[in-house]
């Protein structure tokens, strides 16, 4: 393997944290976006044996490129079953076979309650977003929850517009680009955990907007190393072509 | 084949002005074709009902045919928004757009009880939320044996329901498999049904994993090759993940979009 550059992206970080938080075999509920690529780096490097079920109804799909939807071709054609989508949230999600669920939002609050549906006023919204998908319904029964999200005022806020997915009440961790935040287990709060390498604590707390406690024995996330930046870099790349090589398949 | 017609003549038949509609196909088999025919025919005042609300939707709806939207999801898979449907919720062009918003599982619960002929479907999820503020058809129910509080949803029995499958045989029998998404419960919750194929065979060979559609709960069968592009059908021709970027771009723009609809939709003709 030849030399790659380890400078890395607030993202590139962000996804690589993300994927470290997929324990081999577990069986995880993924969505598209970030939690797909973080899904296939760990699946590629320390969790060749996790489960990556879709809520198209893909169970065990094996993919090798970044899917750009929860029901590509190449996740039904990895899939060690494929099931219908009411089977998919009662039968298996709502069976209680989930041990992680990651999630992204438009807008979270304190205690990790999500928005994805509007910006503004329900019925005159400002922005109106795709709304809940199966999100709810994960938050609710899988065993423990991801969130991977870019901080920022606008996304991280006191109140969210629309409670389209309740906190859940197993341990949820924020990923985000400045670091990991961590649901307290009594208050159920989130806390600043971690930190990535050259982020400092003022440029975090500027970024929430809410007051935000910081954990007694904050740690430091090691940045990514070689490895992982290059079956990060590799993925992202058959990502982007792929839609082009599709356009006459 | 009894059942077999053309598009132009099934959508004539089966779908009328006020009706409730639902194209079904979660990402795969997405019935882009018949999508197109009703666009075509210029139907209006529909309740259009689909779980992941996508292009297919995002084009009716900026063409102006629905009344009333009903989903779980509404976006452009893996890429974002849907323009055309924000436009309609957000400054109420072409015209304003009533909602009937649901979680996946809820709607999916919904089709459930409507196959089933059920008056509502349970579940066990999220009852804070703001959706039930917003959606009538939510509620929460005491089970009669544990005195446990669950979710409780209104059945969906569409007026008329139309899938693209793989494959039908001469009879009019439908087969289809990979993503097989809500398509039987959509199917069998329905008055009418319509089903677009890629291809018509003397024999369903059988498909692990793959479900069949007998003949007598369908209405219609059109034989439709290419009938899901740009999304994909699995053993047949793939998506194009290409366009849906492109979508992002057309559908940003009102003038953009319709000069579209022209040139790609409204002057073409079925078949």
């Amino acid at each position: 393997m030849s030399a790659i550059d380890t400078k890395y992206t607030s993202e590139e970080m962000m996804t690589i944290a993300a994927a470290r938080k997929f324990t081999d075999r577990a069986i995880c509920f993924v969505g598209v976006g970030l939690p797909s690529v973080a899904a296939c780096v760990a699946r590629q490097l320390h969790a060749p044996k996790i489960t990556l079920v879709y809520e198209s109804g893909a169970i065990d799909s094996k993919p090798t490129v970044v899917p750009l939807s929860i029901a590509d071709l190449e996740l039904a054609e990895t899939a060690g079953l494929i099931v219908g989508v009411p089977e998919i949230f009662a039968y298996w999600l709502q069976g209680g076979w989930i041990d992680i669920g990651f999630l992204g939002a438009a807008q979270i609050d304190q205690f990790a309650n999500l928005n994805s549906t509007v910006i503004g006023d329900y019925n005159s919204p400002k922005l109106r977003l795709p709304g809940a998908g199966g999100a709810p319904h994960i938050a609710a029964n899988a065993r423990e929850i991801v969130v991977i999200l870019r901080q920022s005022l606008k996304v991280f806020v006191s109140r969210v517009d629309f409670l389209t997915t309740s906190r859940s009440k197993q341990k949820t961790t924020v990923v985000t680009d400045l670091g990991v935040l961590q649901t307290h287990p009594e208050t159920g709060e989130l806390i600043l955990i971690s930190r990535y390498p050259g982020v400092n604590l003022e440029q975090i707390r500027e970024t929430t907007g809410w007051p935000l406690k910081i954990a007694d024995n904050l740690s430091e996330i090691p940045a990514p190393t070689e490895r992982e930046l290059s079956v990060l870099r590799t993925l992202n790349s058959t990502a982007e072509t792929q839609g082009q090589n599709s356009r006459r398949s | 084949m009894g059942k077999a017609t053309g598009l132009r003549d099934a959508i004539t038949e089966f779908i009328h002005d006020g009706d409730s509609v639902a194209l079904e196909g979660f990402s795969h088999l997405v019935p882009f074709a018949a999508g197109h025919e009703i666009i075509r025919q210029q139907r209006r005042d529909l309740t259009l009902i689909r779980m992941s609300a996508d292009i297919i939707y995002d084009q009716m709806i900026g063409m102006g045919c629905a009344r009333k939207l009903i989903f779980s999801w509404a976006g452009n898979p893996g890429l974002g928004l849907l323009h055309r449907f924000r436009d309609a919720e957000e400054n109420d062009w072409p015209r304003p757009l009533e909602i009937e918003e649901y979680t996946h599982a809820t709607l999916a619960a919904a089709f459930v009880a409507g196959a089933a002929r059920l008056p509502f479907g349970t579940l066990r999820c999220c009852p804070q939320t703001d959706l039930l503020k917003h959606t009538p058809a939510l509620s929460s129910i005491k089970c009669p044996f544990t005195n446990e509080e669950v979710t409780a949803v209104r059945a969906i029995k569409p007026d008329v329901t139309i899938v693209h499958a793989q494959r039908a045989d001469e009879e009019g029998n439908v087969q289809l498999w990979g993503i097989v998404g809500i398509q039987k419960e959509a199917v069998l919750a329905a008055k009418n049904v319509i089903v677009t194929v890629e291809e018509i065979v003397n024999r369903l060979e059988p498909v692990p994993g793959g479900i069949v559609i007998p003949s007598w709960v369908v209405s219609s069968v059109v034989h439709t090759p290419g009938g899901a592009r740009p999304s994909y059908v699995h053993g047949y021709y793939g998506r194009d993940s290409a366009f849906y970027r492109e979508w992002d771009a057309i559908a940003r723009d009102r003038d953009r979009f319709i000069q579209w609809m022209g040139e790609n939709v409204l002057e073409t003709v079925a078949a």
